[in-house]
C-alpha cells in the first residue's frame, strides 16, 4: 500500500515536471510545438515572421510571443482558432488574416472557451480581428487593432463577442473596423478605457446584450459613433464621445433600450450626442453636452426617462423631438441659452425653459432648412414662438434650470 | 486723390459719428465677453452684431455722409479733377473709418477673448460686410434724388438683405421641400452677401449641426481652395460692382 501511495506521488509529481516550456522559431512550426504540448504547458514564440494558415488550439496552454513574433494568415486563413478552457494568448502580432463572404474568418477565434486571456497582441490588416463565440469570463486587454476599412461588407469587426458572458474588455486601441466593439447576446460584461475610433461604421454597437457596464472608454470620429439596441440595464459612465460627424452619426444612438444609466460622459462636437428611440426608464445625469449639432434628440416613442443635473453648453440646438408627447422629465439641467431670473435666489430659474426651439422642430421636418440657422428671420421666428408657442411641445420644459454649471 | 481722402477722414474723425460707433462697438463687445461664462456665447451676440447692426450702420452712416458732403463734392468738381476720382476718393475715406472703427470695436476684444479659428472668420467677415455694405450705400445714394429718399431706400436695401430675402429662401425651402435644394441654396447664397457671411461663420461655430444633412455639402463645397477662392471673388464682386454703378451714375449726373 506504501508503495502504491509512494508511486502515485511520484506520478503525480512527475505530472507537474512535465508542465514544460517550448520555445517555437520559425524553422520549428508552431503547429507542431501545440502538437507535443499537453496540458499546461507554455509555448514560446520567438522573433519571426510565420506563416502556417490556420492554427487550431484546443489545449489548455499559454502562448507567449518573445520580441513580436509576426504571424501571418497570407490573406487566406484564419490565424488562431481556440477553443477550451485556461487558454492565454500574449504579445503576439497578427497580420493579414483571411477575408472570406461564408465565414467570420479572424486574427484570433474563440469559441466555446471559458477563462481565455487575449493580451497585449497587435493585429493589423484583419477581417475580424478578435471574435469570441459562447466564451464565459474572457480577457481581453491591451491589444492594438487596425484595419484598413474598405466597405462596411468587406470589413469585420475590431472585437466581436457573441453569445459570452462575463467578458472584461479593456485598455484595447481599435482602429478602421466596421464596428469597433460588436456585443451580440452578451451579459454580465464589462468594456474599460478602450479607444475606438475610425471605424466605418460603430465605435461600439450592443444588439440584445444585457446587464453590462462601459465606461472611461472613448469613442471618436466613427462613421455614426455608438449604437445601443435591444437591450436593457446597461450602465455608461465616463465615456467620451467626439467628433462623430454625418447625416447618421450620434454620440449614442439608443434604441428600445430600458433600466439604463448614463452619467459623467462627455459628448464633444457630434452631429447629434444623444439620440433616443422607443427607450425607457432611463437616467441620464451629470453628463456634458458641448458643441454638438443637438444635443438630445427624443423621439415621441420614448417614455419616463429622467434628465437630471446635465451642462448643455454651445449647442446648436439643446433639444428636438418629433411630437407633441412628452413623457420624459427634464427638470434641474443647465442650459447656456436659458435667458430667465432667479428672485429668491434659491440657484434655480423661476421660470421654465424651453429646450425645444421651433426651428429644430422646423429642420426636423425640412433639413435643408438648415442653412438660415443664425439668421435674422430664424432669430425673429424662434423668438415668436417663445412667446406664443404653437409647434413646439409646451410641456417639454425644465422647471427647475440651474442658473449656473454644474461642476462635473 | 490720396490728398482728398485724408482730407475726408479728417472730417469724418471730426464728426464724431464714427468715434461714437466704435466705442459702441468696444462697449457691446467688452461687456459681452466678461458677461458671458464661455467666450462662445459672446461670439453669438458678436455674430448678430455683425449681421445686423454692421450692415445697418454702413448703410446709413454712407448715405449720411455722402448727403452732408454733397456741398464739398460740388466744390470739389469744380477743381480741375476727375469725377471718377472724387466719388473713390469719398468711398476710400468712409470705408476706412469704418473699417478701423470695427477693427477696434470688435476686433480688439476678439483677440484678446477669443482669439479662435471663430473668432478670426467673424473679423473677417465683419470687414468684408462693412466694404460691402458701403459700397451699396453709394451705389443707392448716388442714384436717389434727395436725402430722405436716399436714406429710405437704404432702409429698404439693409431690409432685404437682412430680412426679406432669407423669409423668400425659406418660403422656396418649404414650397419646393420635394426636390434636392442643396446646389439650388448653394447658389442662392450668392446673391446675398450677409448670407454668405453668415454660412462662412457658421461653418465655423455650428459645425457639428452643420454636418448632418446638407451640410456636408456646404462644408466640402466652402473648405475646398476653388470654393474659398470663389467666395472671396464673389465677395469682391459684391463691392466692386455697386461702386462701378456709383461711379457711372456720378459720371452722368447733373449735379
Amino acid at each position: 500500500m506504501k508503495r502504491r501511495i509512494t508511486i502515485l506521488l511520484f506520478l503525480l509529481s512527475a505530472y507537474n515536471c512535465y508542465s514544460r516550456t517550448i520555445t517555437t522559431s520559425p524553422a520549428v512550426s508552431i503547429k507542431k510545438a501545440i502538437a507535443s504540448a499537453k496540458d499546461g504547458d507554455t509555448i514560446i514564440i520567438t522573433k519571426g515572421l510565420y506563416k502556417e494558415g490556420n492554427i487550431i488550439i484546443q489545449k489548455t496552454i499559454t502562448i507567449i510571443g518573445q520580441s513580436n513574433p509576426v504571424l501571418d494568415g497570407d490573406n487566406k486563413y484564419e490565424i488562431f482558432t481556440v477553443s477550451g478552457n485556461n487558454i492565454t494568448i500574449k504579445g503576439i502580432s497578427f497580420q493579414y488574416s483571411g477575408y472570406s463572404a461564408m465565414n467570420d474568418y479572424a486574427s484570433i477565434k474563440v469559441i466555446d472557451a471559458n477563462n481565455v486571456t487575449i493580451e497585449n497582441n497587435t493585429i493589423i490588416n484583419a477581417y475580424f480581428a478578435i471574435h469570441l463565440s459562447n466564451t464565459s469570463y474572457a480577457v481581453v486587454r491591451n491589444n492594438t487593432i487596425k484595419g484598413s476599412p474598405k466597405s462596411e461588407q468587406l470589413t469585420g469587426n475590431g472585437i466581436h463577442l457573441w453569445k459570452s458572458n462575463h467578458a472584461l474588455i479593456e485598455n484595447n486601441h481599435i482602429q478602421g473596423h466596421r464596428d469597433g466593439i460588436y456585443f451580440e447576446f452578451v451579459t454580465f460584461t464589462t468594456v474599460r478605457n478602450n479607444f475606438s475610433e475610425l471605424n466605418i461604421r460603430y465605435g461600439i454597437h450592443f444588439m440584445f446584450s444585457n446587464d453590462d457596464v462601459y465606461q472611461s472608454n472613448t469613442f471618436k470620429n466613427n462613421g455614426a459613433g455608438v449604437a445601443v439596441m435591444y437591450s436593457n440595464k446597461v450602465t455608461m459612465q465616463g465615456n467620451h464621445f467626439e467628433q462623430n460627424w454625418g447625416p447618421s452619426a450620434y454620440g449614442i444612438l439608443l434604441k428600445d433600450i430600458s433600466d439604463s444609466y448614463i452619467s459623467g460622459n462627455t459628448f464633444f462636437k457630434n452631429t447629434v450626442a444623444l439620440h433616443l428611440e422607443g427607450t425607457s426608464r432611463i437616467e441620464i445625469n451629470k453628463n456634458i453636452f458641448k458643441e454638438n449639432g443637438w444635443a438630445v434628440k427624443i423621439q415621441a416613442s420614448c417614455n419616463d426617462n429622467n434628465f437630471h443635473e446635465n451642462n448643455f453648453i454651445q449647442n446648436s440646438f439643446d433639444v428636438g423631438t418629433n411630437g407633441s408627447l412628452v413623457l420624459n422629465n427634464f427638470d434641474n439641467n443647465y442650459w447656456d441659452k436659458y435667458e430667465g431670473y432667479d428672485m429668491n435666489k434659491d440657484g434655480k430659474g423661476d421660470i421654465p425653459y424651453h429646450p425645444v426651439s421651433m426651428y429644430s422642430m422646423i429642420s426636423e421636418q425640412n433639413p435643408s432648412t438648415l442653412i438660415l440657422l443664425r439668421s435674422f428671420i430664424v432669430s425673429l421666428l424662434d423668438k415668436a414662438e417663445k412667446a406664443i408657442p404653437s409647434l413646439t411641445p409646451e410641456n417639454l420644459a425644465d422647471t427647475k434650470p440651474s442658473i449656473k454649471a454644474f461642476t462635473l | 486723390m490720396l490728398k482728398l481722402t485724408r482730407y475726408i477722414l479728417y472730417d469724418i474723425v471730426r464728426s464724431k459719428i464714427v468715434i461714437a460707433y466704435t466705442l459702441f462697438l468696444l462697449t457691446v463687445s467688452f461687456s459681452m465677453f466678461r458677461m458671458e461664462e464661455n467666450s462662445g456665447k459672446a461670439l453669438l451676440s458678436l455674430l448678430n452684431i455683425i449681421l445686423i447692426v454692421l450692415p445697418l450702420i454702413s448703410l446709413v452712416f454712407s448715405t449720411i455722409h455722402y448727403y452732408n458732403s454733397y456741398e464739398f463734392i460740388e466744390l470739389m468738381l469744380s477743381q480741375p479733377m476727375s469725377r471718377t476720382r472724387i466719388i473713390i476718393a469719398e468711398y476710400a475715406g468712409v470705408t476706412v473709418s469704418l473699417l478701423a472703427a470695427f477693427l477696434i470695436g470688435a476686433g480688439i476684444p476678439v483677440l484678446i477673448f477669443s482669439p479662435t479659428d471663430t473668432g478670426i472668420t467673424m473679423i473677417l467677415t465683419g470687414l468684408a460686410l462693412t466694404m460691402i455694405f458701403t459700397s451699396l450705400a453709394f451705389a443707392v445714394s448716388v442714384k436717389a434724388r434727395d436725402k430722405a429718399r436716399g436714406i429710405g431706400s437704404v432702409l429698404l436695401v439693409w431690409f432685404y438683405f437682412a430680412l426679406i430675402y432669407d423669409g423668400l429662401i425659406l418660403l422656396i425651402l418649404f414650397g419646393f421641400s420635394d426636390y434636392p435644394l442643396e446646389k439650388v441654396t448653394l447658389a442662392l447664397s450668392f446673391l446675398n452677401p450677409l448670407d454668405l457671411g453668415r454660412i462662412f461663420i457658421m461653418l465655423k461655430m455650428d459645425v457639428s449641426a452643420l454636418m448632418g444633412y446638407t451640410g456636408a455639402l456646404y462644408k466640402d463645397f466652402f473648405g475646398s481652395t476653388a470654393g474659398m477662392a470663389l467666395v472671396t471673388s464673389v465677395m469682391l464682386l459684391w463691392i466692386i460692382i455697386p461702386v462701378w454703378v456709383a461711379v457711372r451714375y456720378f459720371k452722368k449726373k447733373d449735379l
